[in-house]
């Protein structure tokens, strides 16, 4: 029980330092895709270990889905951003504000 | 046949109103005139029968209102009071539109002056003839308009223009009192008809109305509401300062208006109502003392008058407390009849004024005028008999009336009766009679006798007018000498069965005998009383004339009364003015213009663009923000619902700031 506990512990822990790489980081571009990955991973990681717990099949198929997804996804938002680089020749994200309010 | 009496006036008012530009000026003078001639014909029937023979007509047109309760006919009741006025109101009526048919010749209006006139008869006579006061109240509102079309005839003056906002206003306020009357009325007695109103009067007396812990007399109540709709529309004290300036209008508007009909509205509606007021000693006490200070009031501000007409009006002023005072002696039929003498020598003065003022080329001020008695030899005459009937020489009209009701107010000053009221009336409208007799004879002397002080040119060219002018003056000089004394017995001799149930005096108020036994100085009083203002006035213009102009404080009076007594600038100092500011600052510019605006449209406007501006600041382009909101929204969310969960008023504070950070 105290292992189940600790270990959606650092599945979420995993999660919530995801998030802070997000937005707490105001420079980089890539390190807010790889904290991304983190999440994506972080989740995954969470439900696989919930369908040990719950000796049940379908966390696993979707953890397998997150993968493909994720990977996906990453290779768009990676793409998307060679794009951006070819155009802008940077990719700071504090630059990023030509839509403004 | 009595039904005619009303018609035609309306007709030939229709008739010349839209038709004069057919008719033209020959066509309107006839057709108005005989109109209105008919209808004085008629109404010598009228009194005929009605007055003299006794036979009470009653006519019922047509169910006009009837909800519930509140049932209205057109009526017309036609006794000896309404015949009395009917007489009255035509025979001035048509004498002045005989006289509007010279006066007026050269003014392009003509048709349009003509259709006033006779639309201002007519409302006069639905107000004399009605049987309840619904109708009686339609045409009280419409003589106050046809005083308004009729005084604002010249309507490119600005001087006639306000006059006629004045009038219509001041008017207004008293119509607002009897308004509340007429509702009165109908809380107290389900009813508005004279009839049933009259006679439900003594079930009644001891009705009580509750209002914010105050017990009010129903009767006295609806009497007071009445007295102020009188005020306004006869003059009195408080609601006077319409009258004079009234004066703007042209002259035979002010003799038909405010000489004879319209100011003597209030009086009627007084006596017409004299049942009820009769049994309320309130409203009979109001009424002397607001009827004997107008009397005395009136007179001393026409003694200081420069303006012809002006000096007319304020002595209008002055009969008109006669009568309200002498109602409020409970002697309503003296009142009538003084009413009824009074026309005829106001209308006098006032069309014998017009046929001076349109000798003089439009001179109004007496103190550019004359040694006019060589030039107007018949207007002198008739004038000075206007005069002399003013300010009741024996014989002439006025001395039958004002001095029966200086005789009564005698009989209440003595001193057995312990009637304070009665003592301030006596007192009060002895001395009027001594201000009447020195302003009317400085009139005369002003104009007629000193040596003249106007321009050469004018006074070439002064003659008398034609015969449409001086037949009037004619016929009313006539009328001024002998109406009086042929009407003495009918109306005010002792017993008569006049009135029979139109005029109630309660028994105990009677004082008709006692008056017939006064003290033979006190009987002389009056008397005494006008011929020392005639003497004291002749004194001052023939001996010497700077007499009265040495003292200091002669001429400060003097001042004071000539601004009549500033009765005008305390009005619209310290209402008119405030209230116009009041209006325009608080009313307008703070709450309509102002705060309701600012929570309505006008603040939603303003508010919308600030917090638009304050939201769109928030897109600020950065990624990260974005994110942290999506975060914090995330955590604020969870927060909500998981840590504080269900604590509303929490949850409410937390959007509040949410909205207002």
């Amino acid at each position: 029980m105290f292992e189940q506990i600790s270990i959606f512990h650092i599945s979420s822990l995993l999660f919530l330092i995801s998030i802070l790489g997000i937005f707490l980081n105001q420079k980089n571009i890539l390190v807010m895709l790889m904290s991304l990955e983190m999440m994506f991973l972080a989740v995954s990681l969470n439900l696989i270990f919930s369908s040990i717990c719950l000796d049940d099949i379908v966390g696993q198929i979707f953890s397998l889905l997150i993968l493909t997804v994720a990977a996906a996804e990453s290779s768009i938002g990676l793409a998307i951003l060679v794009v951006y680089y070819r155009i802008r020749n940077m990719i700071a994200v504090e630059l990023m504000i030509l839509v403004k309010g | 046949m009595y039904l005619l009496i009303l018609v035609l006036p309306f007709l030939g008012s229709i008739f010349t109103g839209l038709g004069g530009r057919w008719l033209g000026y020959y066509g309107a003078s006839i057709f108005s005139t005989s109109c209105v001639l008919i209808s004085m014909t008629l109404s010598f029937f009228a009194f005929y029968e009605v007055g003299v023979s006794g036979t009470v007509c009653y006519l019922s047109l047509s169910p006009w209102i009837n909800s519930e309760t509140l049932y209205v006919n057109w009526g017309f009741l036609f006794d000896s009071l309404t015949v009395s006025m009917l007489l009255v109101v035509t025979i001035i009526s048509s004498l002045v539109h005989i006289y509007s048919i010279n006066y007026m010749e050269n003014d392009p209006h003509f048709s349009r002056f003509m259709a006033f006139l006779e639309i201002f008869t007519f409302f006069m006579l639905i107000l004399v003839t009605s049987d309840n006061l619904a109708q009686m109240f339609v045409g009280w509102e419409g003589v106050g308009l046809a005083s308004y079309l009729l005084i604002n005839f010249w309507f490119t003056r600005l001087a006639a223009n306000q006059s006629a906002i004045k009038a219509l206003i001041v008017n207004r306020i008293g119509d607002f009192g009897l308004s509340l009357g007429i509702f009165t009325t109908f809380y107290t007695f389900n009813s508005l008809d004279y009839l049933t109103i009259f006679s439900l009067v003594p079930l009644l007396l001891n009705e009580y109305l509750i209002f914010a812990g105050f017990q009010v007399h129903n009767i006295t109540l609806i009497g007071l509401f009445l007295f102020i709709g009188a005020i306004g529309k006869s003059a009195q004290l408080g609601l006077h300062t319409w009258l004079p300036d009234a004066m703007e209008g042209p002259t035979p508007v002010s003799a038909l208006i405010h000489a004879a009909t319209m100011v003597t509205a209030g009086v009627f509606l007084v006596i017409r109502f004299s049942p009820l007021i009769e049994f309320s000693s309130i409203v009979l006490t109001v009424m002397i003392i607001f009827g004997s200070l107008t009397a005395f009031f009136a007179s001393m501000s026409g003694v200081f008058q420069n303006d012809l007409k002006r000096v007319i009006a304020y002595s209008t002023c002055s009969q008109l407390g006669y009568m309200i005072f002498s109602c409020g002696m409970s002697s309503y039929n003296v009142s009538i009849f003084h009413l009824s003498n009074h026309a005829f020598f106001k209308a006098l003065l006032f069309l014998g004024a017009g046929s001076i003022i349109h000798s003089m080329a439009d001179e109004q001020d007496m103190r550019r005028m004359g040694s006019l008695i060589k030039f107007l030899p018949v207007t002198y005459s008739v004038m000075l008999i206007g005069s002399l009937a003013l300010v009741g020489f024996p014989f002439l009209a006025g001395f039958y009336s004002k001095d029966f009701i200086i005789e009564l107010s005698q009989v209440l000053a003595n001193p057995n009766l312990n009637n304070v009221n009665g003592a301030f009336a006596c007192w009060l409208g002895s001395m009027t009679v001594f201000f009447t007799s020195f302003y009317s004879f400085r009139l005369i002397y002003l104009t007629f006798l000193n040596s003249t002080n106007t321009n050469r040119v004018i006074l070439a060219d002064v003659h008398e007018s034609s015969i449409f002018i001086l037949f009037p003056l004619i016929i009313l000089g006539i009328g001024s000498i002998f109406v009086g004394y042929f009407t003495k017995d009918l109306f005010i001799g002792l017993g008569t069965n006049f009135w029979n149930s139109a005029i109630f005096i309660l028994p105990s108020h009677s004082n008709f005998i006692e008056a017939e036994w006064l003290g033979t100085l006190v009987k002389w009083l009056p008397f005494i009383m006008s011929s020392l203002g005639i003497f004291l006035i002749s004194i001052i213009n023939l001996l010497t004339n700077y007499l009265y102009l040495f003292s200091k404080f002669n001429i400060l009076f003097a001042f004071l009364i000539n601004k009549k007594w500033y009765w005008d600038i305390i009005y619209n100092r310290f209402l008119v003015y405030p209230i116009l500011n009041f209006g325009y600052l608080v009313t307008f510019k703070n709450l309509d213009r102002g705060f309701i605006e600012l929570s309505g449209p006008y603040g939603f406007s303003k508010l919308i663009p600030t917090w638009s501006e304050i939201i769109s600041r928030l897109q600020t382009g950065q990624i990260t923000h974005y994110l942290f909101f999506i975060v914090l929204g995330l955590c604020s969310f969870s927060g909500v619902l998981g840590g504080i969960s269900f604590n509303f008023n929490l949850i409410c504070f937390y959007l509040v700031l949410m909205f207002f950070i």
